[in-house]
């Protein structure tokens, strides 16, 4: 148990917590309970949850899948810088959120849930966990002629190709005769090429 | 409330998901999935069903307009008169939290309702691949939904009119009328309700008892013991591990679950089978994928300590057993899926030595596709064997099989080419040379389909979704409309 990075699944959770913020707050609202102002705010707490843990932070370890489309909030969430990095912040924030949604009926399983959440942040927090952004790598433009290999510069007989060492190398070694090279030749080779 | 009754029939289908009936696992899983979202839906369904409902009782508690509503909320909740009331909400001042959370019916629902919230969000799909754990241990609140679920309709909140009262007044003739109800002189008297009785232990009776069988099953099981007679370390993390057990049968291709306490008590992990079912023991394959596997084999690596001790239950089917039953078989293994064709090939061997010639299956096509092989040079020796075996019995052409090596790069295509002239592979030193890169399916299926064109051909597949598509696809479209010609049919496992 000890890989486990507890704020992945506290941001599941405040997310689900957000939707079902959302939809009790809608049917308050709809319904027009007795009280039902606590859940137009539920409506909008609901959002503000949402939007904040949809962008899904990286993982320690491995690679993280991100969500769709979650680049847009991964920006705006990264300004925040400590406040949203933090999950100290974050345990804070859902905890406070979630207590005005805990007076109506119709939103406080939304409360139940946020407040779960937060103590998975908490837990998270205390075990120094921190949300970085997932960043997008930047692409790799095509080297153009990147791929040409130069042919050998050495004359042959050559060694193989596992015994190859960096054509500088080889040209010292060619030029230096035997036995400094990687191949000791048997028989002096020289370029008689003038 | 009707839905209520979808809701539990839905719990109840959810708990036959049990594994000892022989399914596949995987289609186990698909339809365990499939009921959980139902059951999501339905108790939002419910909950805003009841949230509406309570509002209104509310409203009509508080309402002092001697409307119907009123009156019928002012029924009485005194014992002495059998307790005839309708609204759960008794006096004015009650809110709707007090209710629910001082009824029965309201705090089994909240428990329950949370403890589902938390199984869904530990159970998405990038929490299970990642930190399995977390999605073990926290859907075993199931325990708390399925008892909650039993005494929800206890309290008897949901109330209908009993009949006595249906018979003496019938809504459809006295809803009009209510004011005169309480004179002496009306058709109509006052109308008596009663508590309907509870009725989701009935629908969940059944599957608990199953399951608690099938625990029972499990833990009997494993309490048996399991012997280790050899452990082997293979290269690139991979542990076998060869054991006895009284009583345990096996048939081609099936997977077993294993559990060491030592590790951890409550995990069980399923293993495909690696053995044959003609040996004397019975043996798995075990690669580092996670905490368990890896704590597993750091366990076996000591060589001072005590073998940890194993417990083991199964086997469970799946569909290698139907290799046999096809003239012409394709088998195609990624990666770790090469494991229960490991244990197809090896009866496949131990059938020749036996000289069993009543094998309906005649040619077996098998291609292995890794990334690297020194994960699988366990497999290397099985398939040495087996080229010797079918060379001494003069069985060449049964057993054609082809390595394809995915992560390859210009070193190592470097060396094949210079060792071009060698009979043997330079990389697995079997006859047949290692191909580089991906099969081009369309090529072999064609190529089969030329060669047997009056058969019918099985493929079978352990390895990724997007590698069946493509196999799918091929198998449909090299399958010749004529039924007598032949017919690729394709089977898929998951791991």
């Amino acid at each position: 148990m000890g890989q486990i990075e507890w704020a992945m699944w506290a941001n599941e959770q405040a997310l689900a917590s957000g939707l079902i913020l959302i939809t009790g707050g809608i049917v308050a609202t709809a319904g027009r309970f007795t009280q039902w102002y606590f859940g137009a705010y539920s409506i909008v707490a609901g959002v503000f949850v949402c939007l904040l843990e949809y962008p899904r932070g990286k993982r320690k370890k491995g690679s993280t899948m991100e969500r769709w489309g979650q680049k847009y909030m991964t920006s705006v969430v990264k300004l925040f810088g400590p406040l949203t990095r933090n999950y100290y912040v974050r345990a804070v924030l859902h905890l406070l959120l979630s207590v005005p949604a805990g007076f109506l009926l119709a939103t406080i399983l939304g409360t139940a849930c946020l407040a779960i959440a937060s103590g998975i942040y908490l837990l998270a927090a205390v075990r120094g966990e921190q949300w970085t952004p997932i960043e997008p790598k930047p692409r790799e433009r095509p080297q153009i002629g990147g791929t040409i290999k130069q042919p050998p510069t050495n004359p042959p007989p050559r060694p193989p190709a596992e015994a190859r060492k960096k054509p500088s190398d080889e040209e010292a070694a060619a030029a230096g005769g035997p036995p400094g090279g990687p191949q000791a030749n048997p028989i002096p080779v020289t370029d008689e090429v003038v | 409330m009707g839905n209520c009754v979808v809701n539990h029939w839905f719990s109840v289908l959810f708990l036959f998901c049990s594994r000892t009936l022989r399914k596949q696992l995987d289609h186990n899983l698909t339809f365990h999935k499939l009921v959980a979202y139902m059951i999501c839906l339905h108790t939002a369904i419910h909950i805003i069903a009841h949230l509406f409902n309570f509002d209104r009782y509310s409203r009509s508690r508080q309402a002092t307009d001697g409307s119907l509503a009123s009156i019928l909320s002012s029924l009485s909740h005194d014992e002495k008169k059998g307790g005839s009331w309708l609204n759960p909400i008794q006096f004015r001042n009650t809110t709707v939290e007090y209710v629910t959370f001082t009824s029965i019916a309201g705090l089994t629902g909240v428990i329950m309702t949370i403890a589902l919230i938390l199984m869904v969000t530990s159970a998405t799909e990038f929490i299970r691949r990642s930190y399995f754990e977390v999605f073990w241990y926290t859907h075993h609140l199931f325990i708390f939904y399925i008892l909650g679920l039993g005494i929800h309709g206890i309290g008897g909140i949901v109330r209908g009119q009993t009949e006595e009262s249906i018979n003496e007044g019938h809504p459809h003739k006295c809803a009009e009328s209510f004011e005169m109800w309480y004179d002496h002189d009306s058709h109509c008297r006052r109308p008596e309700f009663e508590g309907q009785p509870p009725e989701s232990w009935k629908w969940i009776l059944a599957p608990v008892i199953l399951y608690i069988c099938e625990r029972i099953l499990r833990f009997y099981r494993s309490q048996q013991k399991v012997v280790i007679t050899k452990v082997v370390m293979h290269p690139s993390k991979v542990l076998e591990l060869q054991m006895n057990k009284r009583g345990f049968s096996m048939e081609v291709g099936q997977y077993i679950f294993v559990n060491c306490p030592s590790i951890s008590l409550l995990e069980w992990h399923p293993f495909t089978l690696t053995s044959a079912p003609e040996e004397d023991f019975f043996s798995i394959h075990i690669r580092a994928a996670g905490d368990w596997t890896e704590n597993l084999i750091r366990a076996f690596e000591q060589q001072y300590s005590p073998i940890p001790r194993i417990e083991v239950d199964g086997p469970f089917g799946t569909a290698s057993e139907d290799v046999f039953q096809y003239e012409v078989a394709v088998l195609v293994g990624a990666g770790i899926g090469v494991t229960p064709f490991a244990s197809i090939l090896k009866s496949i061997w131990y059938k020749f030595q036996c000289a069993n010639h009543n094998l309906k299956t005649k040619k077996i096509y098998f291609y292995w596709i890794c990334r690297e092989t020194g994960a699988f040079s366990w497999f290397n020796d099985l398939l040495t064997s087996l080229e010797q075996e079918m060379e001494k019995l003069g069985k060449v052409g049964f057993l054609n099989y082809r390595l394809f090596l995915t992560g390859w790069d210009s070193n190592i295509v470097g060396h094949a080419a210079l060792n071009f002239d060698k009979a043997t592979d330079i990389l697995t030193g079997l006859k047949q040379k290692t191909s580089f890169g991906r099969p081009m399916w369309d090529n072999e299926f064609s190529t089969i389909a030329t060669s047997h064109p009056k058969s019918v051909v099985g493929v079978f597949l352990c390895g990724p979704r997007t590698l069946a598509k493509s196999l799918r696809k091929c198998c449909h479209r090299y399958s010749s409309l004529d039924p007598r010609k032949v017919q690729f049919y394709f089977n898929k496992e998951n791991f």
